[in-house]
């Protein structure tokens, strides 16, 4: 281990039921740097962190640390932090009844007979929180402090515990760009007393402000580490995204031009702090319209503003020509729409009830209480949708659960299709799903567009999402930056466009 | 550090839960002096009258105070007033029937109720069962196991323990003058002074040692506390055993005044506790609260009962519908805070 390296992990593989979520990843800390941890969904970013601070065991590998010659073993985040790795994570881990000097001394407080010595404590908190420059008062407590500070004076406590290596993951996402900056300035000035920080986000933008090298990961293996100026952005986003620059294919889908422009639905200046930037955004009848950018680019939040989901601040929605007023996802199915959400299993099925159940729910929502469907017409309804997606069930009253995910995804585009939508909104609603069951599903989507409904698709698979669309919006880094359609409807013009800036940089 | 401190005071915005415990002790004062004006002629606003809120809820206070230990972490014990009857009733039985001595029956008060602490927080903090659910088979278990001892009530004469139950303590100078011109020394029991230290040390314990701060660290938020490396688990149980000891330690006090154990004994007493709590600051979503607030809270619930007492006509249930009325205020007043509190953040 030469001297300047803090942190090495080598062959490190991690195998969970049915995935190998790492195979022999190396990954190199040397002091003093900001590395960028980059990959898609999946990729393995935060197995390899979890890995390295000890919530999951290593199945093959070694970590070597600085300052010790045996390979350490971290069996949990307390062995990790006295190894000399704190971790900050996305959501502050810190009690915000407490006061801000509490949180930086909890477990460690400084006593005097046994009893806390609040005085001293209060003395020490506001000593760190000014060597780091961190405008905060020691007895002011966490919860009036803003989630920017409450990031530092987590950053505080996880440094004043003598780390030699800072994991940040992905701290930036609820912040705003003022408090990103003032964030990389206290970055920097770690970076300036010789800790490593492995920083994992989503945003390019932020990994080339700040970061000096990165490591991408894809599906569980190791794709390369770069130094950050040697590699441009849209060759970044090509290896997340598993594509040699060089050698793109073209796929194209045959869409048919739109004869005239209905639209169906638009937004005009919606947006929602601290998820999307305002933006305009427009689905004519009988279109499929794409969303694309990286992971945590603003796909869904976008989708969800609409939605009502997630209730916009800013803007306004017109359906049809006529302006609309949504404040729950009720008021946007009254409306026309249907969405099925990103994470099936989270928001999409409901686990215990039967394939009958789970078809006829949105449009008895929609009907309203008072008008229950009878049993003969939510029997017809799940018959007429199983047999038309080819739904594969042992019988109508199977429970959703036990249906293979790509069929409990057709049974969730049932749902939303006996609602007769004007407006269709998928959410990644191929990922996790065999080859087979994809084509159908895109197949259906060209053919509902076919019939006149408007489609809004997202697909982190490029190639999916050129065979279905016919305009593709981009968004970056929390804001859509554009829309291509046309001759740019390539992989190549769709990695420029979700690369951006200077793609030469 | 004075001045320090002079500077960082006047800066603070008062926050909502200093702004609730102001709320509640406003309310208190209002209520007392509302309670001296109109029934001034009834005794109301003689000193005795004061010390009476003391001398009849010393039990009720250290119970209510080690309920909010335990709703600190974010939990909740309904089978304090169980735990209360069977421990008067346990006592009144083995000094009356097995000939106990009164000094040995207070340490099978403080077991039973230690009892009840272990296996409840073992429950609750190792195992993970909701906290009302373990509570209610406490509950349950307690006022059966009571009347397993006797159905009948048992009055206790048991001299030693009767001379302790007995003991006026008359304060210097503060006392009132009967029609006759005699003055009266106002007096308290035994009972006031132990509630007291109990809850003065508890106050300590809260504030300055680590089980106190880790108390609340838990209750803040429970993911956080586990990530900075405290042992939620272990902290929990401990904080459910102090719980059970001070219910023990409560029931005894309770004892002291009542002299007997019978079967339907402080029934309710959970909720009277619970609503001291809630009324003293204490947030049902846990991580705030503290013990000087709980006194106001038990003191709000006597006030209201010598009010209702003093008024005279009034069925003692107005007690509780007027205290479940101030739970209800006091509740959305905290729903509106903490609600307040995130469109801030």
């Amino acid at each position: 281990m030469s001297n300047d390296v803090v942190l090495s992990m080598r062959d490190i593989s991690k195998t969970f039921p049915g995935v190998k979520a790492l195979q022999h990843v190396d990954f190199t800390l040397r002091k003093g740097e900001i590395h960028a941890l980059m990959g898609e969904n999946g990729a393995g970013k935060s197995t390899l962190i979890k890995v390295l601070t000890g919530v999951h065991s290593l199945d093959g590998g070694e970590i070597r640390i600085a300052g010790s010659d045996a390979p350490i073993i971290n069996k949990s985040p307390q062995d990790a932090q006295n190894h000399g790795i704190s971790t900050v994570y996305q959501e502050v881990n810190l009690c915000p009844n407490l006061s801000v000097a509490e949180n930086l001394f909890i477990g460690r407080e400084p006593r005097k007979f046994g009893f806390i010595d609040w005085h001293t404590m209060n003395k020490k908190a506001t000593e760190l929180l000014k060597s780091l420059d961190i405008d905060a008062r020691a007895t002011d407590k966490l919860e009036e402090c803003s989630l920017a500070k409450q990031q530092m004076i987590a950053i505080a406590r996880a440094v004043d515990m003598k780390c030699q290596v800072l994991i940040l993951d992905e701290p930036t996402s609820s912040l705003d760009d003022e408090e990103v900056e003032k964030l990389f300035v206290l970055m920097r000035r770690l970076q300036k007393e010789g800790v490593g920080i492995i920083f994992v986000t989503h945003f390019l933008e932020q990994v080339y402000a700040v970061c000096d090298r990165i490591t991408v990961l894809r599906n569980g293996t190791l794709v390369g580490e770069y130094p950050v100026k040697e590699l441009p952005r849209v060759e970044l986003v090509a290896k997340m995204m598993g594509k040699n620059f060089d050698d793109l294919a073209d796929i194209k889908g045959d869409h048919k031009v739109l004869e005239k422009f209905e639209p169906v639905i638009e937004a005009e200046q919606v947006g929602r702090k601290g998820s999307i930037k305002p933006f305009d955004f427009a689905v004519n009848k009988g279109e499929v319209v794409g969303l694309t950018g990286l992971l945590g680019s603003g796909r869904s939040e976008l989708v969800r503003a609409i939605y009502g989901a997630d209730k916009p601040d800013t803007g306004k929605i017109k359906v049809n020509g006529k302006e609309v007023k949504i404040n729950s996802p009720l008021d946007a199915m009254k409306q026309g729409m249907a969405y099925l959400p990103e994470d099936r299993k989270k928001d999409g099925i409901l686990a215990d009830l039967s394939v009958r159940e789970n078809i006829i729910i949105a449009l008895q929502a929609k009907r309203g209480m008072f008008h229950p469907m009878s049993r003969k017409e939510m029997e017809e309804a799940a018959d007429k949708y199983i047999d038309m997606l080819q739904i594969k069930t042992a019988s109508r009253e199977t429970p959703i659960k036990s249906l293979s995910g790509g069929n409990q995804q057709k049974v969730i585009i049932g749902r939303w299709l006996l609602t007769n939508p004007d407006y269709l909104i998928l959410d990644e609603p191929t990922r996790g799903i065999d080859i087979g069951t994809k084509t159908e599903i895109q197949k259906l989507v060209l053919d509902l567009a076919d019939q006149g409904m408007a489609v809004t698709f997202i697909s982190s698979e490029v190639e999916e999402m050129l065979r279905t669309c016919s305009r593709m919006g981009v968004l970056r880094d929390g804001k859509k930056v554009g829309e291509i359609s046309g001759d740019q409807l390539t992989q190549e013009g769709v990695m420029k466009a979700i690369a951006g800036g200077d793609s030469n940089e | 550090m004075a001045k320090l401190k002079t500077t960082t005071d006047s800066n603070r915005k008062i926050n909502g839960n200093t702004f609730l415990l102001i709320i509640t002790i406003a309310l208190f004062a209002i209520m007392y002096i509302a309670g001296m004006v109109i029934f001034a002629d009834k005794g109301f606003a003689k000193p005795q009258m004061f010390l009476n809120l003391f001398i009849s809820n010393a039990g009720l206070l250290v119970i209510a105070v080690g309920q909010t230990i335990v709703m600190i972490t974010g939990g909740i014990d309904i089978s304090v007033g169980s735990i209360t009857a069977l421990v008067c009733m346990v006592m009144a039985n083995q000094m009356e029937n097995h000939g106990m001595s009164a000094y040995a029956a207070i340490a099978v008060a403080l077991l039973i109720g230690l009892a009840f602490g272990i296996v409840q927080g073992f429950l609750i903090s190792y195992l993970e069962i909701q906290p009302f659910i373990v509570s209610l088979a406490g509950l349950f278990f307690g006022r059966g196991m009571t009347s397993m001892v006797s159905t009948e009530m048992i009055s206790i004469k048991n001299e030693t323990f009767l001379a302790w139950a007995n003991a006026k303590i008359y304060l210097p100078f503060i006392g009132s003058y009967s029609k006759s011109g005699k003055f009266h020394p106002a007096y308290i029991y035994p009972t006031v002074i132990i509630a007291l230290i109990i809850v003065a040390i508890i106050a300590v314990v809260m504030k300055y040692t680590k089980f106190g701060r880790e108390v609340y660290a838990v209750g803040g938020n429970a993911q956080s506390a586990l990530m900075m490396g405290l042992n939620v688990k272990r902290i929990k149980f401990k904080a459910y055993v102090l719980e059970g000891l001070l219910a023990g330690c409560g029931g005894f006090l309770f004892c002291l005044n009542s002299c007997a154990g019978f079967v339907e004994q402080a029934k309710g007493l959970e909720m009277d506790a619970i609503s001291a709590s809630v009324i003293g600051g204490t947030l049902l979503s846990g991580g705030v609260g503290t013990p000087f607030g709980t006194i106001f809270g038990v003191l709000i619930k006597g006030t209201i009962t010598s009010l209702i007492t003093t008024q005279g006509t009034l069925s003692s249930w107005w007690v509780r519908i007027v205290l479940s009325a101030l739970l209800c205020f006091f509740i959305v007043l905290q729903a509106i805070f903490t609600r307040m509190k995130k469109k801030n953040a």
